[in-house]
């Protein structure tokens, strides 16, 4: 044997010792350093989660009476990943299934593609879930269509049709409640990803809008899961968890489902009234709110959907029609999310400020037809000229001149355009004690804050537009190049900083770049009404249990009170009184048997429609009554609905007449809605089959 | 018959009984190897057939059968005078060529994953020549190499060349199949056999040089099926082909991970028992050690390992006799690079190929020539003093 040989034997020995040391390293590896991730990585190989979803809550109004509840439907679903291997990409099945199912093809298609598989500007109505859970093309389907379906698995691949749950919106009293109830939905990968810090299962539903979806983690329950050990095949070999599913809790809200429809009512006929006599009226809100505590019981937004369409399946053209301008943008809520000029319902928080800056509200002032601030002269706008006359009628009557002169007098004493450091400001102090520019904090999502045009909001808005205004001619495109507009760019870049004395004349009487919401005014009427206190809006009374146990109870919340003493506050409702006696608000509430106390608004908008026309007035009307005893406060807005008083001062009044069982000019005992003047106090008995209590 | 009376005088000095000359440590380590083979193989199996309504012990008495039939060839290999085995190696070799064109035959070769290489057997066995074929290259090689027919103390040349003949032909039907891993396999006990026989060194180089360039060829020319060069794509990237090889090579290594330190416990491995890795009983069998007895039983198997190469490195370097030498080299070559095969491929550290855990996976063909391969060494062993 020669050495070389005996070397080469060495060298495999010592080759074939270290594959196997090395083998036991990545063993090692593997098993010991990875092995928790490859343990669940294998859990989730083996195991299946069987979830079955809990009920929902109901959501109920203070009486008891269900807004939205739960039904047994017929789902037909369509599974992605099946049909996506169709040599045809599923093309002819789904053909077939919207013949069976009397839908258009292109509806059917929208409704199956996620969101991300189709362009930005075509995706209403796509799918917002996941590719892999089914997709539902309706969840109401004629049972025997989906027998249909079942039997002829082979002409379906990828179809089934299964019963479901779903949310349903009853419409007790008629009422419609989109924006307010919101609807449900699938869970997007964003949920399911954990962003908002909850965790889900993807066949949950939730909350997507209004009430649905702040209170969801209290309405939705837990789910119930079932997890099964499966093979390769799928079938199940054990079973290593199993919970119940518990049902959600419910929802008691201080809405009156009779004073809601009452409302949208109203509204409505507001809108059609205002569009009789020539206006667009592209939108409006009704708000009613229990002064005394901040409770809503009523929350309207026109135009407005059907919130039942979700679970149905929208057609494409139904989820276009949501966020359409030419439809008015249904899906926006006016009540919290509109913003506009409140006009001359402003006048209240001016009161307030005259008072503190001590003007005496028990003099007479001129009210001129018009005031000269500067070069420009301001005219009045709901009023001729009246003489010399009271505050007290001044404001029933929506004199503007006097305003325009205390608040050009008051811009002069603060320094005019070179303003004092220690300006009184007090209309911009006052507007702010009444938390203008700050969200009211209602429990529903996606509330705008409002605006408040004051000395630091104008600098700001400088700051970002100083550019554009000053180099106007080159920025602007052709169409904004009038005289007018490049007049103002100019006036603007000069001293957009500074609070001119338009600003301030325009500020005083609620016009200009202040704007606030329907809810808003609401809570500044009920602050007015009840002697001072701003309260919390709030829709949510309590969460209660299935078995009747209160979980939570909802307490009204004070956010603080406005800046007037008792004598302002005193004059204040002596003259809102004398709006809806002589003023502006008279004609409409003649013979109205129950004394209300409000204010008209008629506020002019800038702009034009996209026909080209230019906006018409935002007519609003705020109230609280009943006048001696003060308990709920009605707001009404119609946007390019015209005067305040004949649109939104006649629907007010249609809800008052709801909330007192008015009829012509009696009271109707038997038919006032609340007999010992306050809403429900305690938590009703909750039952999916409550009815509405109809007076006789 | 200097040699038969030096056996003869052997065996009287020790025990008098058939199995004097095995070596115990190879042999207790090679019967745990077949102890832990047969635990898994059931392990395997149990539950899925009697979850689908068959027999849960089809497997493991089948396999029961195949170690006794297994041992009697090693018994009868080691007992054997290895004179005979050198003068039926032309035999053995012919066979194991007439298997290998057998297979090839369609009708009478069977197709499983691709490679023909199975013969069909009525009762539903089926052989496997190129398992065979390993130990007629692998003593024919030794025999051609270690005859001296000169004074040279190395073979020559021409002797490396008639070696690499005897190997080639086997190479090529194996080839055809195709069944690379076997290919593989038989490919380093080639270049081993030859560096150990003492034949000049330019030779290992050069089959290594061949080796690397004929797999590249064989790429590129398309000698290797689609799906082979997909199993070596799926090695590179374990995601690219999430339902064929990459699939399977992903669940292999799931399922050894999940088993941690110390394992499910035998028959209570979820992916073994729901069968999620294909080829459990055979190829993958590692997997449910991996699973079911963890790092610690693993690691065990890899020990034993150990002590089977190093106790044939043993024997092969007391063989003062270049035949057995060569022999030996040949058998560990193979079982080491086999086993190296099978575990890298379901660790992820090797390409995937179909070539089960030698005395550990299910297969009558693989099993028997593992034994008879253990019965060679033992029968150098029992001659180590020759």
């Amino acid at each position: 044997m020669n050495q070389r040989a005996r070397l080469s034997l060495l060298v495999v020995q010592i080759f074939i010792f270290s594959l196997l040391i090395g083998l036991m390293g990545r063993l090692f590896y593997l098993q010991v350093a990875a092995g928790p991730k490859y343990r669940d990585a294998a859990l989730s190989i083996q195991s299946r989660d069987v979830v079955t979803p809990a009920t929902r809550g109901l959501i109920v109004d203070s009486s008891g009476v269900p807004l939205a509840l739960n039904r047994v439907g017929v789902a037909v679903t369509v599974d992605r990943t099946k049909i996506d291997r169709q040599p045809d990409k599923g093309v002819a099945v789904l053909q077939n299934l919207a013949k069976l199912l009397k839908l258009s093809y292109g509806d059917v298609y929208q409704r199956t593609r996620l969101c991300g598989e189709l362009p930005k500007g075509s995706r209403a109505g796509c799918w917002t879930g996941s590719r892999f859970q089914p997709i539902p093309i309706t969840k109401e389907a004629d049972p025997e269509l989906a027998l249909h379906i079942v039997e002829r698995s082979d002409q379906y691949p990828g179809i089934s049709a299964t019963p479901v749950s779903i949310r349903n919106y009853p419409g007790s009293a008629g009422v419609n409640g989109a924006h307010l109830l919101g609807y449900v939905g699938p869970l997007t990968e964003d949920d399911l990803s954990g962003a908002n810090g909850r965790s889900y299962f993807r066949s949950e539903s939730i909350g997507k809008a209004g009430l649905e979806i702040q209170y969801d983690e209290y309405l939705r329950g837990t789910p119930g899961i079932k997890t099964v050990i499966v093979d390769r095949k799928e079938a199940v070999t054990s079973t290593s968890q199993n919970s119940k599913p518990i049902g959600g809790n419910h929802l008691v809200t201080s809405i009156d489902a009779r004073v809601q429809a009452s409302a949208e009512s109203a509204l409505a006929d507001a809108v059609r009234r205002a569009r009789a006599s020539g206006n667009r009226s592209d939108g409006g809100a009704a708000v009613v709110m229990d002064l005394r505590n901040g409770q809503i019981l009523a929350l309207a937004s026109y135009p407005t959907y059907d919130p039942n369409a979700f679970e149905r399946g929208l057609t494409v053209a139904e989820a276009e029609n949501l966020y359409s301008e030419a439809a008015g943008v249904p899906a926006l809520s006016r009540a919290l999310q509109g913003l506009f000029a409140p006009a001359s319902t402003f006048k209240s928080v001016s009161v307030v400020a005259a008072a503190n800056a001590g003007y005496d509200l028990n003099k007479a002032y001129d009210c001129p037809s018009q005031v000269e601030v500067g070069t420009r002269a301001f005219q009045n706008f709901e009023s001729k000229a009246q003489g010399r006359i009271s505050m007290k009628k001044a404001i029933a009557v929506s004199c503007d001149t006097i305003w325009y002169r205390i608040a050009f007098d008051e811009w002069l004493r603060d320094g005019g355009l070179k303003p004092k450091s220690n300006a009184n400001d007090y209309f911009y102090n006052a507007a702010k004690g009444f938390q203008i520019g700050v969200k009211t904090g209602i429990d529903l999502p996606s509330e705008s804050s409002g605006r408040l045009a004051d000395r630091e909001w104008r600098k700001a808005w400088y700051a970002q537009n100083k550019d554009f205004y000053c180099n106007y001619k080159t920025r602007a495109p052709k169409s904004q190049q009038t005289a007018f507009l490049i007049q103002l760019a100019y006036e603007n870049c000069l001293d957009g900083d500074k609070i001119r004395a338009g600003d301030a004349v325009n500020f005083s009487i609620g016009q200009g770049d202040t704007v606030i919401t329907p809810l808003k005014l609401a809570q500044m009427y009920a602050a007015i009404g009840n002697g001072g206190t701003i309260w919390k809006p709030t829709v949510a009374k309590a969460i209660v249990k299935t078995d009747g146990t209160v979980i939570k109870k909802f307490a009204p919340e004070k956010l603080g009170t406005i800046p007037a003493d008792k004598a302002t506050i005193k004059f204040l409702h002596s003259a809102l009184r004398e709006v809806v006696i002589s003023g502006t608000g008279a004609g409409v509430f003649s013979g109205f048997p129950v004394a209300i106390s409000g204010k008209t608004g008629t506020a002019e908008v800038f702009g034009r429609n996209p026909n080209g026309s230019e906006k018409a007035n935002t007519s609003w009307f705020a109230s609280y009554g009943p006048t001696e005893k003060p308990r709920f406060a009605v707001v009404m807005m119609v946007s390019q609905g015209g005067f305040g008083a004949s649109t939104s001062g006649v629907g007010v009044r249609k809800i008052y007449e709801t909330l007192f069982g008015v009829q012509g000019s009696r009271v109707n005992s038997a038919k006032i809605l609340f007999p010992s003047g306050i809403p429900p106090v305690g938590l009703p008995k909750i039952s999916p089959a409550t009815k509405v209590k109809v007076a006789k | 018959m200097s040699l038969m009376s030096q056996r003869i005088n052997y065996r009287k000095s020790q025990r008098p009984s058939a199995f004097a000359g095995f070596d115990p440590i190879l042999t207790i380590a090679v019967a745990l190897l077949l102890l832990m083979g047969t635990l898994l193989v059931y392990a395997a199996t149990r539950n899925w057939y009697a979850a689908n309504g068959l027999d849960p012990e089809y497997y493991l008495k089948r396999h029961v059968v195949n170690i006794m039939i297994g041992s009697l060839l090693a018994w009868g290999t080691t007992i054997i005078d290895y004179r005979l085995i050198r003068a039926y190696t032309p035999f053995f070799w012919i066979a194991g060529v007439i298997g290998l064109t057998l297979v090839l035959i369609p009708g009478i070769g069977d197709e499983v994953n691709g490679a023909k290489a199975w013969i069909g057997l009525p009762g539903g066995f089926q052989v496997q020549p190129a398992e065979l074929a390993k130990i007629s290259i692998i003593v024919g090689m030794s025999m051609i190499l270690s005859e001296r027919t000169h004074d040279s103390d190395a073979p020559t040349h021409k002797d490396v060349m008639q070696a690499l003949l005897v190997a080639a032909v086997p190479v090529l039907l194996i080839l055809a199949q195709p069944d690379m891993g076997t290919i593989f396999i038989i490919s380093i006990a080639v270049v081993t056999i030859i560096a150990v026989s003492g034949a000049p060194m330019r030779w290992v180089v050069g089959l290594l040089l061949v080796a690397v360039i004929g797999s590249f060829a064989a790429v590129q020319v398309g000698i290797i099926n689609d799906y082979q060069v997909k199993r070596l794509q799926a090695f590179v990237d374990p995601n690219a082909d999430s339902q064929g090889s990459g699939y399977q090579l992903r669940q292999a290594r799931i399922t050894v991970g999940s088993g941690g330190l110390i394992g499910t416990g035998l028959f209570n491995g979820p992916q073994t028992n729901g069968r999620f890795v294909p080829e459990q009983q055979t190829d993958f069998i590692f997997t449910v050690a991996g699973e079911e007895l963890g790092f610690l039983g693993c690691g065990f198997i890899l020990i034993l390992y150990l002590t089977v190469l190093m106790r044939a490195f043993g024997i092969a370097r007391r063989s003062s006799d270049p035949y057995g030498k060569l022999v030996c080299t040949g058998v560990i070559a193979w079982f080491a690079f086999q086993a190296f095969e099978n575990i890298g491929m379901t660790l992820g550290m090797m390409p995937m190929t179909g070539v089960p855990l030698p005395f550990v996976s299910y297969g009558g063909s693989s099993m028997f020539a593992n034994m008879i391969g253990f019965g060679l060494l033992q029968n150098v062993h029992a001659r180590h003093r020759g």
